[in-house]
C-alpha cells in the first residue's frame, strides 16, 4: 500500500527521521496561507500524488507546468497551486493518461550543499532489509542501478537490531560524507532502518536525500510503500489510504479479496492461481488474444467472492469474452460452478463464455454446469481454452 | 526413493480445527498420508477427523511421533507455528498459509537455516510424494509415481505442470511447491541437490514466475552442478512492469526479474524452456530425449 509525500513526512516526523516543515493545501488560498506560514523567502509546491517523477512530469496539457514549482510569495505559491490542483499530472510512472492532483504540499525551501539516494527494501536474495545508499541523489535511481551499479552502496541489516553506527561509517566514508555530517547520518540512517522494521514497510525511499551546507540531513522527498499482509498490525496506517490515487476495479476486487489488475485486452480472464492466471494471460497472448485483466480468485474462495469477480469482469466495458480457468486446489470446482450460475442468474453472460475446470471436485463441478441452462463453451485445457476463447471474438 | 517425505512420514496439522485445516487433514488421510494428529493451542484433548488434538506441537513430536507438519494457522500468527514446529524438532514444515508479513518471515528465516528444520512456503500449496505421502492442498488424484521432481512457486501451475506428465506417463518423484511470496524457506538450489542426490528422479522440472532471480540463480547451479536433465517454465511472459500479479514475489521492478531475462538464463544452462504453459510435459520429455 502506497501513501503520498505528505502522510511519509508527518510518520518521519513522528517517528525522528528529520524533515523539513510543511503544511498541505487543497485549494489554491490554503497554498498561499501555507506560504505565510513558512515566513519565507523561499517554497516549493509539490503536487500529491502517488506516482513518482513529479519534478519532471507536467500537467496534461501544459508541457510547461511542471508538478514541483520553487516559489517565492504567497502569490507565486497560489498561483502555481491553481495550475497543479484538479489537473492531471503526467509522470514516467502515471502513464500517458496522468493522475489528477486533489493536493499539494508546500515545504519550506533548504540550502541544498549535496543531494544523495536514500532507500531501504527487502533484498529477497539475502532474505533480509538493506539499507541502500548512492552519491547520485535526485536521479532516477533505476537508472544509477543499471548504467553505474557500483555507485550504490548496500548494508543489510538484522530487523531486530537495526543498522550499527559501523555500518554508517563505512558508507560514509564511501560517500565523502563528513564532520558533523556524519552525526547526523547517524541518526538519520538508523531512524529510517527503525521506521522501515516498526512499520512493516515493503519500501522507504528518499531521493534526493539532502546534505545542507550547515552539515543537517533531511528527507526532501518520501516514498513508502507498506506490506499490505502487515497491515492488520497497523490500522493507524491502513487509515492513510488514499483510494482516489488506485483503479477503482482493482481496488472493489480487493474488497472481495480478490487479486485483481487492469490490463488493455478484451479476454476477460477468472483464474485460481497467481501463477495459472499470468500463464493464462500469456496463453491468451500466445493464441493471438488479449487479456483484459489479471484476476487471481485465490484459494479460499467462496461462491460470493467468485460472484463478485465476475461481477467486475462484466462491467468492464472493454470485456468481449470471459474465460474460466480452474484447476482446483484449495478451491474447488463446485464453488465456481455455482457463482458461474449464480453470475449468469444476476448479471447474465452477454458474452461468449468458456470453462475449463479440474481438479478437486471437478466432476461434481462439470455436473453442475452441465445441468444448468448457462450457455456455455467447454474447453478441455489450457491450451483448448485460450484457442476457443480467440476464436470466439474473431 | 524420494525426497523429504515418504509412506513413514508422520503427519500434523497445526491448526486443525480450522476450516481449512480440517478439510485437508481429511484429504491427505484419504491420499493414504499417516495423519498423527492436530495442534489447535487450547483445544488439546479433543478430537479432529479422528485424530488427537494437542495444545503444542512438543506434545504432538512427544505423544504422537510427528515429524513433519502442515500449517494453515492464520497469517498473524504463522510464524510463531512454523517457529514452535522448528523448535519442537520437526523435520518438514509446509507452510500453507498465505498473507505472512513479510518481516516475520525474515526472523522465521534466520531461524530455520540455522536448524535441521526444512520449510517449505509459506503461501504455497505443500509437497506430495505421488502414491505415499500428500502434505498440503493439491489435488491428490493428478499425480502418479513416477520420475519427474516437479518444483514450483506458484500453487495451480504446479497441478497443470503434473497433470502433464502423469498424462504422458512420466510420473513424478516429489512435487513441491515453494510458495509465491518473496521470502519462503526452501529455494529451487535446496530442492536441486535433493533432487541430484535422489535415485528415482531422473528429469526435473522447474516451474518459475516473474520477479527476483531465484530462477536465474538456479540455472547457474544447474550448469555448474546437476546432471539430471531440467526442463522449466516461466509464467507472467505478457505481465506489465511495476504490477503485482498476486503473488506479492511476483512483480517486475526496476526492469529486473523479466520472463525473457530468466529463459535466457535457463537456456543458456542447458534447460529447456516451454513456450507455453500446455508445454511443460513435453519440456520434460525433450529433456530427457537430449540427454539420450
Amino acid at each position: 500500500m502506497k501513501i503520498h509525500e505528505y502522510q511519509a513526512k508527518q510518520l518521519f516526523r513522528e517517528a525522528g527521521v528529520p524533515v523539513l516543515e510543511g503544511h498541505l493545501a487543497r485549494t489554491a488560498e490554503e497554498a498561499a496561507q501555507a506560504f505565510q506560514q513558512l515566513g519565507g523567502p523561499l517554497a516549493v509546491v509539490k503536487a500529491q500524488i502517488h506516482a513518482g517523477g513529479r519534478g519532471k512530469g507536467h500537467i496534461i496539457d501544459n508541457a510547461e507546468q511542471r508538478g514541483v514549482v520553487l516559489v517565492r510569495s504567497a502569490e507565486e505559491a497560489q498561483a502555481a497551486a491553481a495550475a497543479l490542483l484538479g489537473n492531471k499530472l503526467v509522470t514516467v510512472q502515471t502513464g500517458p493518461d496522468g493522475q489528477t492532483v486533489n493536493q499539494v504540499f508546500i515545504e519550506q525551501g533548504c540550502d541544498i550543499a549535496r543531494e544523495l539516494y536514500l532507500g531501504v527494501v527487502l533484498d529477497r536474495g539475502a532474505s533480509r532489509p538493506v539499507l541502500m545508499v548512492s552519491t547520485e541523489g535526485g536521479v532516477e535511481i533505476e537508472k544509477v542501478a543499471e548504467e553505474t551499479p557500483e555507485l550504490i552502496l548496500k548494508e543489510h541489516f538484522d530487523p531486530a537490531v537495526g543498522l550499527e553506527s559501523y555500518q554508517v561509517r563505512k558508507l560514509c566514508k564511501k560517500l565523502g560524507v563528513e564532520g558533523k555530517a556524519v552525526r547526523a547520518a547517524e541518526k538519520f540512517m538508523k531512524a529510517l532502518c527503525r521506521f522501515y522494521v516498526d512499520h512493516d514497510c515493503e519500501m522507504a525511499e528518499i531521493n534526493p536525500l539532502v546534505l545542507t551546507a550547515d552539515g543537517q540531513m533531511l528527507a526532501l522527498d518520501a516514498k513508502i510503500s507498506f506490506d499490505g499482509n502487515a497491515l492488520f498490525r497497523h490500522p493507524d496506517i491502513k487509515e492513510l489510504r488514499d483510494l482516489a490515487e488506485e483503479d477503482p476495479a482493482e481496488v472493489r476486487a480487493g474488497n472481495f479479496g480478490l487479486s485483481y489488475v487492469t490490463l488493455d485486452g478484451n479476454i476477460s480472464c477468472l483464474v485460481n492461481g497467481a501463477g495459472l492466471a499470468m500463464s493464462t494471460m500469456d496463453m491468451i497472448k500466445y493464441h493471438g488474444g488479449e487479456p483484459a485483466n489479471f484476476l487471481d480468485v485465490g484459494g479460499g474462495a467462496n461462491t460470493e467472492q467468485v460472484t463478485e469477480a465476475f461481477r467486475i469482469l462484466l462491467s468492464d466495458p472493454n470485456c468481449q469474452a470471459v474465460l474460466v480457468n480452474i484447476f482446483g486446489g484449495i478451491a474447488r470446482c463446485t464453488t465456481i460452478a455455482t457463482a458461474i450460475i449464480e453470475a449468469s442468474k444476476e448479471v447474465g453472460f452477454n458474452v461468449p463464455l468458456v470453462v475449463r475446470l479440474e481438479g478437486t471436485e471437478v466432476e461434481e463441478g462439470r455436473k453442475l454446469l452441465a445441468e444448468s441452462d448457462v450457455d456455455i463453451i467447454n474447453a478441455l485445457d489450457i491450451t483448448d481454452a485460450a484457442k476457443k476463447v480467440v476464436a470466439a471474438i474473431a | 526413493m524420494s525426497i523429504l517425505v515418504n509412506r513413514d512420514t508422520r503427519v500434523i496439522c497445526q491448526g486443525i480445527t480450522g476450516n481449512a485445516g480440517a478439510f485437508h487433514t481429511r484429504g491427505c488421510k484419504e491420499y493414504g498420508t499417516q495423519m498423527v494428529g492436530g495442534v489447535t493451542p487450547g483445544k488439546g484433548g479433543q478430537t479432529a477427523e479422528g485424530l488427537p488434538v494437542f495444545d503444542t506441537v512438543y506434545e504432538a513430536v512427544e505423544q504422537a511421533g510427528a515429524d513433519a507438519t502442515m500449517i494453515f494457522v492464520p497469517p498473524p500468527f504463522a510464524a510463531d507455528a512454523i517457529l514452535e514446529a522448528i523448535d519442537a524438532g520437526i523435520k518438514v514444515i509446509a507452510a500453507i498459509t498465505e498473507g505472512v508479513p513479510v518481516l516475520d518471515m525474515v526472523r522465521v528465516y534466520e531461524k530455520v537455516r540455522a536448524s535441521d528444520s526444512v520449510l517449505i512456503g509459506p503461501n504455497c500449496p505443500g509437497l506430495i510424494t505421488p502414491g505415499e505421502c500428500k502434505i498440503g492442498i493439491m489435488p491428490g488424484y493428478i499425480h502418479n509415481p513416477g520420475k519427474v521432481g516437479v518444483m514450483s512457486r506458484s500453487g495451480t501451475l504446479t497441478y497443470e505442470a503434473v497433470w502433464q506428465t502423469s498424462n504422458l506417463g512420466l510420473g513424478q518423484s516429489t512435487c513441491v511447491g515453494l510458495g509465491g511470496d518473496p521470502i519462503v524457506g526452501t529455494s529451487y538450489i535446496d530442492l536441486l541437490k535433493r533432487y541430484e542426490a535422489d535415485d528415482q528422479t531422473e528429469a526435473i522440472l522447474m516451474i518459475g514466475e516473474i520477479g527476483g532471480s531465484a530462477e536465474e540463480e538456479a540455472a547457474a547451479f544447474v550448469k555448474a552442478h546437476v546432471s539430471k536433465p531440467v526442463a522449466a517454465f516461466i509464467a507472467g511472459r505478457t505481465a506489465p512492469p511495476g504490477k503485482r500479479m498476486g503473488h506479492a514475489g511476483a512483480i517486475i521492478s526496476g526492469g529486473k526479474g523479466t520472463a525473457s531475462e530468466k529463459v535466457a538464463a535457463l537456456e543458456d544452462a542447458g534447460i529447456v524452456v516451454a513456450p507455453t504453459p500446455a508445454d511443460m510435459g513435453q519440456a520434460v520429455q525433450e529433456a530427457i530425449a537430449r540427454r539420450g
